[in-house]
């Protein structure tokens, strides 16, 4: 607990629409379901949102929080500190108090006293006796403890100046069909309400207002999109193997399927989900329904990336098209399962013993979850090797705002380069490994296509460009020559970065991925602020498209802004782009928790003014 | 070396089937196994099994996993398309491929390394799960390709070349499968061709996993005396308990059998398993009595072979899933893709 501050006198935190609220709860409680209630009560105002759940490896009674960015400005990712804490675990009490910035506020259980060292005199302390007043209100234990949640959401209505009559329409929204929970819900939103009108100041400093920033974005979490860009995609197999944070993939796959793909005469099913015994299973189902002329997925997470790691050398060696949804989570070994990294690109992307390099994605949020998960099933096919989409827990297992998911329904799927049994009859030379266009990716059959062509043996062993068992080297080195062919016509299909240019010429740029992206585009904007320019460059595919190599080798330094300890977007920008090492600086966040737009923009900061760098005077020149 | 062209000589006499294919047209590439293994005489007998059933050779999926046994693939029905994938994982990959394509026949081929040892996982799961295959182990009880070290079927007390005791208990891959819910299961020996062709061809036209355990001699590193798995041992041990001929439905059966001495079991496709009795009292339609008759004839050493258990009525993986008649990697972009419409519609739900 911080005390150092006590002595200051600090003014109470001003600010209207733009404030991060925390609520520290013990999981399995009943909180999260009221959290959401909460932001989604925000977000019908109007005002953008972005939760984030940071929940334990556990069923029940470890420490969770939900950390709300409330940002009109629409700042999804995380900004770092915390305005308002609902402080409602005790086990976690002191670090939750200690992280409220000077001027915060503070809202907790008072049913029982606590010693005024508890607290800090530098915050906004409001007290709420929930569990006076649940157990007058309720008799049913369970019921005491789900609407201890929903008063505090209805006291924090109250002190942030919300709308009262939209949460209730929204809990009537929720629980249509079903009077009695509204009835009930929006009872214990009252008392709560109630209590903070007549017990507290409200509103506080900080305050909710009716906006218009939410507009036509849709709120959604990147799981899910990635299972209904897997149904957009095509896919009708998936092997999978429960696994935190990726199993909602495949839970999503399935709900969806069940929607769209249920035929509509017999009830019969346009697809196939398999509970596999083990990751290596579940990779194998999706490499043989692959071979065999479905688009197949798996998704997984570390650990079961590392199980895998043979069967990805043989698809990527047998040219077998699959997809592999990685929802990456803190590593090694087991690492923290319920918490967010980005550390798997190198065991993607030379994934398997031997030579062997594969197509990843980088989506940003979940609405590029569902246009790459999609795409990657073209792209697999295309290229006839397996590709990744690397998401990880903080886009897979938290709903975000993002753009509404949109089709082209002019779009057919990419097959690729399937021979047909007509080409085949026609006389069309078939080499299933054969480079006949020049650009690394040979022609296919699917099994059964032709009674007498066209068949052939595959393996993961050394074969000559007709597939046939070879030991001879000129064959070994045609087909890995080839092979590397295909990885270069890949840097071209893959989907291009995106550039945002500082609003002044500059020497230096950023690079980052994935889920750093909303953290990013608010750092930006703070350097911005404070004069500092630096051009950004998100990469969403390996290998990497000319443009990011170009765009490194344009500027004196490049920070590189990733989720992992050791900079492994850097390592493959060094190996792949033979860049300097010394013009790639590291802005590493890798504590588990999403990163936050405040440490980027320190790290960047910090690192420039290290540099000596005195960018303003000497841009404007430039510019000039 | 199996890139070399196999020489194609047809004598223009060759029997044709009905489909016009003659045995050649089954075969594959050379075999690269040593002079005398069992597995060729396997592979000869699913030349022969496929040509009898008259089954167009592209219709037939076949895969394996890793060792001389998963090899032979290559050297049986050139027409089919075959993968040969990572050691022990084939049912895996099988499984997939079945999910793919409900139209075509699956043929696995492991070895008892493949299967019994690094697989064991997947055998089990495979059998568990009903994928609709043929899955055929060639046991020797060593592992050839690394040169004659102890399978997980090697039985207790057998010797190696070297002359080393192999004290782990063996895996008995019929008792697994029948434990775990293969609905056709039979052992043969590579020796035995009269016995093995008509098992797998039962095999071949049963809906359901169907599991074939044959024991396939090594030549070269456990055909001594002192081995449990050489020609001569399972020659003298080998008590089968019935003889299989599978009557297709457009056969006319000719032959006559002794009244009592014949057991018919109609299969889903309206082929008929006549089962010539050798143990009077055998039943193939017990799982539990054919558990208890393993057992008990296991313990006084001798091999049981025949068709040891069989579920006509067996259903398979698609039916659980309810999948649609026309195969996942046919149907078109129309059925696949729902579309923007939709997705407006699901977007709406979303805010």
């Amino acid at each position: 607990m911080n005390t150092t501050q006590s002595t200051q006198v600090t003014q109470p935190i001003q600010r209207c629409n733009d404030f991060v609220i925390k609520f520290a709860n013990v999981n399995g409680s009943g909180s999260a379901s009221a959290n959401e209630l909460f932001a989604r009560a925000i977000m019908r105002m109007g005002v953008p949102v972005a939760p984030r759940n940071i929940f334990p490896s556990n069923i029940q009674g470890m420490p969770t929080w939900y950390e709300m960015r409330v940002s009109a400005a629409g700042w999804l990712g995380r900004r770092g500190g915390c305005d308002l804490m609902v402080a409602m675990n005790p086990q976690t009490w002191d670090r939750d108090i200690a992280e409220i910035e000077p001027g915060g506020y503070l809202v907790y259980d008072s049913t029982k006293d606590l010693p005024k060292s508890r607290f800090r005199e530098d915050i906004t302390v409001l007290g709420i006796p929930l569990t006076e007043i649940c157990n007058r209100e309720y008799s049913d234990p369970r019921q005491r403890q789900l609407f201890k949640n929903i008063m505090y959401v209805g006291a924090l209505t109250a002190l942030l100046d919300m709308e009262l009559d939209s949460v209730v329409k929204l809990i009537a929204d929720q629980y249509r069909g079903k009077d009695k929970l509204i009835d009930a819900n929006v009872n214990a939103i009252k008392l709560g309400y109630d209590y903070a009108k007549t017990h507290l100041s409200c509103p506080l400093g900080l305050r909710v207002e009716r906006a218009d920033g939410v507009g036509d974005m849709i709120f959604v979490n990147g799981n899910d999109a990635c299972g209904l860009g897997a149904v957009f995609g095509g896919a009708t197999v998936a092997g999978w193997y429960p696994i935190t944070p990726s199993t909602s993939v495949i839970e999503a796959f399935a709900n969806y399927c069940r929607k769209y793909r249920t035929d509509p005469d017999n009830g019969m099913a346009r697809y196939a989900v398999v509970q596999a015994e083990d990751e290596l299973a579940s990779i194998g189902m999706v490499i043989g329904a692959a071979w065999n002329g479905a688009r197949a997925f798996t998704a997984t997470s570390g650990p079961g990336i590392s199980l895998m790691q043979e069967f990805f050398g043989l698809a990527y060696f047998a040219e077998v098209p699959v997809v592999i949804f990685n929802v990456q989570r803190g590593g090694p070994s087991t690492g923290m399962p319920t918490r967010t990294q980005q550390s798997d690109l190198i065991a993607c992307a030379y994934a398997s013993h031997g030579d062997t390099k594969h197509v990843l994605l980088f989506p940003e949020d979940p609405y590029e979850c569902f246009t790459l998960g999609a795409q990657a099933f073209d792209l697999a096919d295309r290229l006839q090797t397996p590709v990744f989409v690397l998401l990880d827990l903080d886009i897979g297992m938290n709903d975000r705002l993002c753009k509404p998911f949109d089709w082209d329904d002019q779009r057919r799927y990419d097959r690729g380069k399937v021979m047909t049994a007509e080409q085949l009859e026609a006389g069309k030379n078939f080499g299933r490994y054969l480079d006949v266009d020049g650009d690394g990716i040979p022609w296919r059959t699917i099994p059964g296509t032709h009674p007498t062509k066209g068949a052939f043996f595959s393996r993961g062993t050394t074969r000559n460009a007709y597939a046939k068992y070879s030991e001879v080297g000129t064959d070994y080195v045609y087909n890995m020559e080839r092979l590397r062919r295909k990885l270069e016509t890949a840097k071209k299909l893959v989907p291009a970065p995106i550039l945002q240019r500082a609003s002044q010429p500059s020497r230096f740029g950023a690079i980052y991925y994935g889920s750093t992206g909303p953290a990013m585009a608010e750092a930006f904007a703070l350097l911005e602020a404070q004069g500092i320019h630096v051009d950004t460059l998100r990469v969403r595919g390996f290998p990497f498209a000319d443009e990011v190599i170009d765009f490194i080798n344009a500027r004196d330094a490049v920070f590189v802004v990733e989720q992992n300890e050791s900079g492994q977007l850097r390592m493959l920008l060094i190996n792949e782009g033979e860049v300097d090492p010394k013009r790639l600086i590291r802005v590493l966040h890798y504590d588990g928790t999403p990163i936050t737009a405040r440490f980027i923009s320190g790290r960047i900061t910090d690192a420039l003014a290290a540099h000596k760098v005195t960018p303003l005077p000497i841009r404007k020149q430039v510019a000039s | 070396m199996t890139y070399l062209v196999k020489p194609k000589l047809l004598r223009a006499d060759a029997p044709r089937n009905t489909l016009g294919y003659t045995r050649r047209d089954y075969e594959g590439a050379i075999s690269t196994l040593c002079a005398g293994c069992g597995h060729d005489s396997i592979s000869a007998a699913v030349v022969q099994a496929c040509f009898d059933l008259d089954i167009e050779p592209h219709k037939v999926a076949k895969l394996s996993g890793i060792g001389c046994s998963s090899k032979t693939p290559d050297y049986f029905l050139g027409a089919s398309h075959g993968f040969n994938t990572t050691h022990g994982r084939m049912p895996s990959v099988l499984t997939g491929a079945a999910l793919a394509n409900r139209d075509l026949i699956y043929l696995g081929v492991s070895g008892d390394g493949d299967s019994a040892s690094i697989g064991i996982g997947q055998f089990a799961h495979a059998m568990r799960r009903g994928v609709n295959m043929t899955y055929i182990v060639e046991n020797n009880g060593v592992y050839g390709l690394t040169k004659g070290q102890f399978s997980a079927t090697a039985d207790k007390g057998t010797k190696s070349k070297r002359g080393v005791v192999n004290n782990d208990t063996p895996i008995d891959l019929v008792a697994l499968a029948l434990q775990l819910g293969a609905s056709y299961v039979a052992r043969s020996f590579s020796g035995d061709k009269e016995q093995l062709i008509p098992l797998i061809k039962g095999a071949l036209r049963h809906r359901g996993p169907a599991f074939i355990d044959v024991l396939s001699p090594c030549v070269t590193f456990n055909n001594h005396s002192g081995s449990t798995k050489s020609y001569d041992y399972v020659r003298e041990h080998n008590e089968a308990v019935n003889r299989l001929d599978v009557i297709l439905p457009r056969d006319h059966i000719q032959a006559s059998y002794p009244p009592g001495s014949l057991r018919r079991i109609v299969q889903h496709d309206g082929s008929v398993l006549h089962l010539r009795k050798l143990e009077a009292d055998y039943d193939p339609s017990d799982r539990v009595g054919a558990m208890n008759h393993l057992q008990e004839r296991n313990a006084l050493g001798e091999i049981v072979t025949g068709l040891l258990y069989v579920d006509s009525s067996a259903e398979e993986l698609h039916r659980y899933l309810n999948t649609v008649e026309k195969p996942l990697n046919q149907l078109g972009d129309a059925y696949l893709c729902p579309g923007s419409k939709a997705l407006e519609a699901l977007n709406a739900t979303l805010r």
